[in-house]
């Protein structure tokens, strides 16, 4: 019988090694995996590559990690925030490296790693210090930037329900980046509010098949409180 | 005489050029006001960046979910129609060219509709671009709505833009306090003039070559 769920947080990144490149879930705090976060700081793996939308809010989740001293280098599309002093000063200091991708650029460069593309052409950049140094081309008299898919090692997503094959579905715009993540790492592992029977989620509404996700974990929802 | 407009009446006046059925992305900042003065009686869908297709106005107190924000991270509603996507199809309505307008703010915009907004290039300054460059290439029209001058007196709508750029020849209009600006292949026409800067003096704060529309 396949069964893809694992019983605690800690099991689900406890192989993740020194060095990874880990893809993290959320655009703020919606979708945001905390507790797989939470145990990736527990397990200690350290000098990780981490792609985000942002660099951490407030003192926990990503923030607690690039606080910790694990993250070697951030990809991100926006790191400053009223409450990123962390990421700021890790900056600042010279000890974070930030590879800063616009983010309709790291979307698709994700999507692409996991769709198998080898590089593609984008519009979004062209002209702009961002496309720097990266090769262009004009097609049909418009200008494009060349952009490589995004890899990682694994991935960390927060969806609302999933079932035993690893399919999911997810919570209003906490969806944003976990279908995509999903499939451009080797491992995801989804935290869900719920585990369900195989059978219960609307193969209609599945938004990201199992075949895209290797490990569910089960995280009772903490109570309700305000994001920062 | 009129008068200058505030930001509220430059969101309304944002606001009275959208027309019914235009899918619309509000930047953050100054043009999320543009949301409280879209015109009664006209069908308009919102589009968040980070996921959703009629997004409707901030809940009440106490309704805030906080798995339903918009690119601010700001709780809203969602309206009936409403649909949800993952980042990749929300950046390939934009970049695909399927938004009517997006309406941002901008540090500059030079004659030619070249955008400076997501970093002032200062070397201590922590750069964030977040979907402002996708926004800028990708909707129909781009519309940037900001005060003319900065606060030291100088022109934001500028010959060439010195502040690192965000997309290149990519807007439309330009809606200030002082007046509205068309951009395009022939140059930049002034279509409404608010308070009492005469053409000259428009001119010549600019430094750019005006067209008026009758």
């Amino acid at each position: 019988m396949i069964s893809k769920i694992l019983d605690s947080a800690a099991e689900a990144v406890a192989d993740i090694p020194d060095g990874a490149t880990v893809m993290i879930g959320g655009f703020g705090p919606a979708g945001q995996p905390i507790e797989l976060i939470d145990a990736l700081l527990a397990q200690g793996a350290r000098d990780l590559v981490i792609v985000n939308n942002n660099a951490g809010n407030g003192t926990t989740g990503l923030a607690a990690l690039l606080g910790a001293g694990r993250v070697r280098k951030i990809v991100c599309s926006f790191p400053r925030q009223v409450d990123s002093q962390i990421f700021d000063g890790l900056y600042r200091s010279g000890k974070l490296e930030l590879e800063l991708v616009p983010q309709g650029n790291l979307a698709e460069r994700i999507r692409a790693a996991g769709a198998g593309i080898g590089a593609f052409f984008t519009p979004t950049g062209y002209g702009t210090p961002l496309a720097e140094g990266r090769e262009t081309r004009e097609i049909d008299g418009r200008g494009y930037v060349l952009e490589y898919p995004l890899h990682a090692d694994y991935a960390l997503i927060k969806a609302d329900r999933g079932d035993r094959w690893g399919n999911l579905v997810y919570r209003k715009t906490a969806r944003n980046f976990g279908p995509i993540m999903a499939s451009a790492a080797r491992v995801a592992v989804a935290q869900v509010r719920e585990v369900v029977e195989l059978g219960t989620l609307d193969p209609e509404a599945v938004a990201t098949q199992g075949i895209f996700v290797q490990r569910v974990v089960a995280i009772a929802p903490a109570p309700a409180k305000e994001a920062a | 005489m009129s008068t200058r407009l505030n930001r509220d009446q430059m969101a309304a006046r944002v606001a009275q050029d959208i027309k019914e059925g235009d899918v619309v992305n509000l930047g953050i900042g100054l043009p999320t006001l543009v949301a409280n003065h879209l015109p009664a009686g006209r069908e308009i869908i919102l589009h968040t960046e980070n996921g959703m297709l009629g997004m409707g106005p901030a809940p009440e107190k106490g309704q805030e979910d906080y798995d339903m924000i918009n690119a601010g991270k700001q709780p809203v509603t969602e309206l009936p129609g409403a649909a949800y996507f993952h980042h990749a199809d929300s950046f390939g309505m934009m970049r695909g060219g399927h938004l009517d307008i997006c309406v941002l703010g901008a540090f500059q915009v030079s004659k030619t509709g070249d955008l400076a907004n997501w970093h002032t290039g200062a070397p201590d300054a922590i750069p964030a671009v977040g979907g402002a460059m996708d926004l800028a290439i990708g909707a129909k029209q781009v519309f940037v709505m900001m005060d003319l001058l900065t606060r030291e007196g100088a022109s934001k709508l500028v010959e060439q833009c010195t502040y690192p750029l965000t997309g290149v020849a990519c807007v439309s209009r330009v809606y200030t306090d002082v007046a509205v600006f068309d951009i395009a292949a022939k140059g930049v026409t002034v279509t409404e003039m608010f308070g009492d800067m005469t053409r000259a003096e428009l001119e010549r704060i600019t430094g750019l070559p005006l067209q008026f529309a009758a």
